[in-house]
C-alpha cells in the first residue's frame, strides 16, 4: 500500500524548481497533475513518499523554493 | 560571403542551437505547465532550466524573476508601459534605439514626462548631464548598455547610482551587450534588464526577456497582457505569482530551448574569450578604415570602449551605395542607414544620411575583417 504526499505550488516554475531541489537532495519524487481534491487548478504537484516528508520540507526550505501546501494523499 | 551584421542578428548560430530546437519539437512537444503529463513536464523542465541559465549569466538573484518575452522590444515595452503612469518622470540617454524611444514618445503623449540626457558626439554619456536630468521624484532611468550605432559602452554602474540617489529605478537595454560583455546585474545596480536572445546570445529570433532585480516591487509592474498561465485556473483574475503574471499564453518553448543551447555554448567558450576575440576584430576594422581617405569614423575609435560595432561614412559616396556595392561586388553583408536609432544618429551628427555599420561576431575571423577592409578600400577608391 503506497503512502504518498504531494507538494502543491502556485506556478509550474516553482514546481520545476522544487523537483530539481528534491532530486539534488537524493529524494525520490515525481511531478504529477495536482490531485483534484487539493485544487481546481490544472497545475502540477510534486509527489513523494510520505515517510520522507521532513526531508522534502528541508530540501525545499534550503533552496528557497516557494510552495503553497504539503498534503498527505489519502 | 562575409557576414558583418551581427548587431542586427548573429549568424551563424552554434549548430547546437538548431539541434536543441529540433529535439524540443520531436521529444518535448507538450505545452509546458498546462497538462502535467510526461511531455508537458519535459517542455516545462527545458524552459525552467533556461530560466536558471539566464539568471546565472546576469547574476540575477532569483530565476523566477526571469520573464521570457518574444524579443528585446517586447521586454522594454513591458518594463516601460508596466512601470510608467501619467505624471511620472522618466530619463533616457540621447543614444537610445527606437525600441525605447517609440514607447517613450507614446507614453509622453499619455502624460508621462520624458527628459533626454545629452551625449557627446562619440556616443559617450556625460554623467554630469545625466545627474542634472535626473531630479528627485524621477521614476525611471533607462539606458542602453552599448549603442547599436557606434558600439559605445555606457557607464552603467555610475548611471544606475545616479538613478538610485534620486529614488528612481534603473532599466538597462542590453540588446547589444548580453552575450558580448560581462553583465552582473547586482554589481552594476541594474533593477530591470531587457535582453534579446538572437543577437550576441546566439539564440534564435523570438526569444528575449526582462529580468527583475530584488528592488522591483512587482505589484507596481503591470503586465502587458493577460490570459492563461496553467496556474490558479479557478480564478478569472490574473495571478500575481512570478513568472506567470507576465507570461500568459503558450511560450516559445522551441526558441527557448535553442537559447538554452546557445547559452551553454557561450558558457563553454567563455565571455572573456568571446570579448577578447571581438575586441581584436573591432580594432583591426577601426585601424584599417581610419587609414582610408575620405572616411569619417563614428564612435570612440577605441575597441576597448566599444562592442563589436564600427560605423563609418564617406565624404562623397552615400551609405546605401557603399552597402550595395559591398554586397554585390564583394559578398560583404553590412547594415547601412539609421539602424532604427534616429536619436543616436542625431547625437553623432549623421542624421539623416546614416552610416555603414560593420558588426563582426564570434564566428568572424581575422581574415574576414582584413578582407572587408580591402573591399571597402576598393569600393571607396575614386
Amino acid at each position: 500500500m503506497s503512502d504518498f504526499g504531494v507538494v502543491i505550488f502556485h506556478t509550474t516554475s516553482a514546481a520545476l524548481r522544487a523537483e530539481k531541489a528534491a532530486l539534488a537532495a537524493g529524494l525520490k519524487v515525481k511531478l504529477i497533475p495536482t490531485p483534484r481534491q487539493f485544487s481546481s487548478d490544472c497545475g502540477m504537484s510534486l509527489r513523494f513518499d510520505w515517510e520522507f516528508e521532513a526531508a522534502v520540507r528541508e530540501a525545499l526550505e534550503r533552496t528557497g523554493a516557494d510552495w503553497s501546501a504539503i498534503q498527505r494523499l489519502a | 560571403m562575409i557576414y558583418l551584421d551581427n548587431a542586427a542578428t548573429s549568424w551563424p548560430k552554434p549548430p547546437e542551437v538548431a539541434q536543441a530546437m529540433t529535439d524540443f519539437l520531436q521529444r518535448a512537444g507538450g505545452n509546458p505547465g498546462r497538462s502535467g503529463h510526461t511531455l508537458s513536464i519535459e517542455a516545462g523542465r527545458t524552459i525552467y532550466a533556461v530560466r536558471e541559465q539566464v539568471a546565472t549569466l546576469f547574476n540575477a538573484a532569483d530565476p523566477m524573476r526571469v520573464l521570457f518575452t518574444l524579443n528585446g522590444t517586447h521586454a522594454l515595452n513591458l518594463a516601460l508601459r508596466g512601470l510608467l503612469r501619467p505624471g511620472d518622470r522618466v530619463v533616457a540617454s540621447a543614444m537610445e534605439h527606437n525600441a525605447v524611444m517609440r514607447p517613450l514618445r507614446q507614453l509622453e503623449r499619455e502624460g508621462v514626462s520624458l527628459e533626454v540626457a545629452p551625449c557627446r558626439r562619440d556616443g559617450t554619456l556625460e554623467l554630469g548631464a545625466l545627474e542634472r536630468a535626473v531630479s528627485p521624484g524621477t521614476r525611471l532611468v533607462v539606458m542602453l548598455h552599448a549603442s547599436n550605432v557606434t558600439g559605445t559602452i555606457m557607464p552603467v554602474a555610475e548611471a544606475a547610482a545616479i538613478a538610485h540617489r534620486a529614488g528612481a529605478l534603473f532599466l538597462l537595454d542590453a540588446a547589444q551587450s548580453a552575450g558580448a560583455l560581462p553583465l552582473d546585474m547586482q554589481a552594476l545596480g541594474v533593477d530591470l534588464l531587457a535582453f534579446t536572445g538572437h543577437k550576441s546570445l546566439l539564440g534564435p529570433p523570438g526569444t528575449g526577456g526582462l529580468v527583475l532585480g530584488a528592488g522591483v516591487d512587482v505589484s507596481e509592474l503591470e503586465p502587458l497582457y493577460r490570459g492563461g498561465t496553467g496556474s490558479r485556473s479557478e480564478s478569472e483574475q490574473q495571478p500575481s505569482d512570478l513568472p506567470d503574471k507576465y507570461e500568459s499564453g503558450t511560450p516559445n518553448g522551441v526558441g527557448i530551448a535553442g537559447l538554452g543551447a546557445a547559452l551553454d555554448w557561450i558558457a563553454r567558450r567563455g565571455l572573456a574569450a568571446i570579448r577578447a576575440h571581438e575586441e581584436a576584430l573591432t580594432e583591426t576594422l577601426i585601424d584599417g578604415l581610419r587609414a582610408l581617405p575620405g572616411v569619417s569614423m563614428h564612435g570612440t575609435g577605441d575597441a576597448r570602449m566599444s562592442t563589436a560595432v564600427v560605423s563609418f561614412a564617406h565624404e562623397s559616396l552615400t551609405v546605401s551605395e557603399i552597402g550595395l556595392r559591398l554586397d554585390e561586388e564583394h559578398g560583404i553583408l553590412t547594415r547601412v542607414g539609421l539602424h532604427c536609432a534616429p536619436a543616436a544618429h542625431r547625437t553623432i551628427g549623421t542624421f539623416p544620411s546614416g552610416t555603414v555599420r560593420l558588426a563582426p561576431g564570434p564566428f568572424t575571423t581575422r581574415d574576414d575583417v582584413e578582407a572587408a577592409v580591402r573591399s571597402i578600400a576598393a569600393v571607396l577608391r575614386p
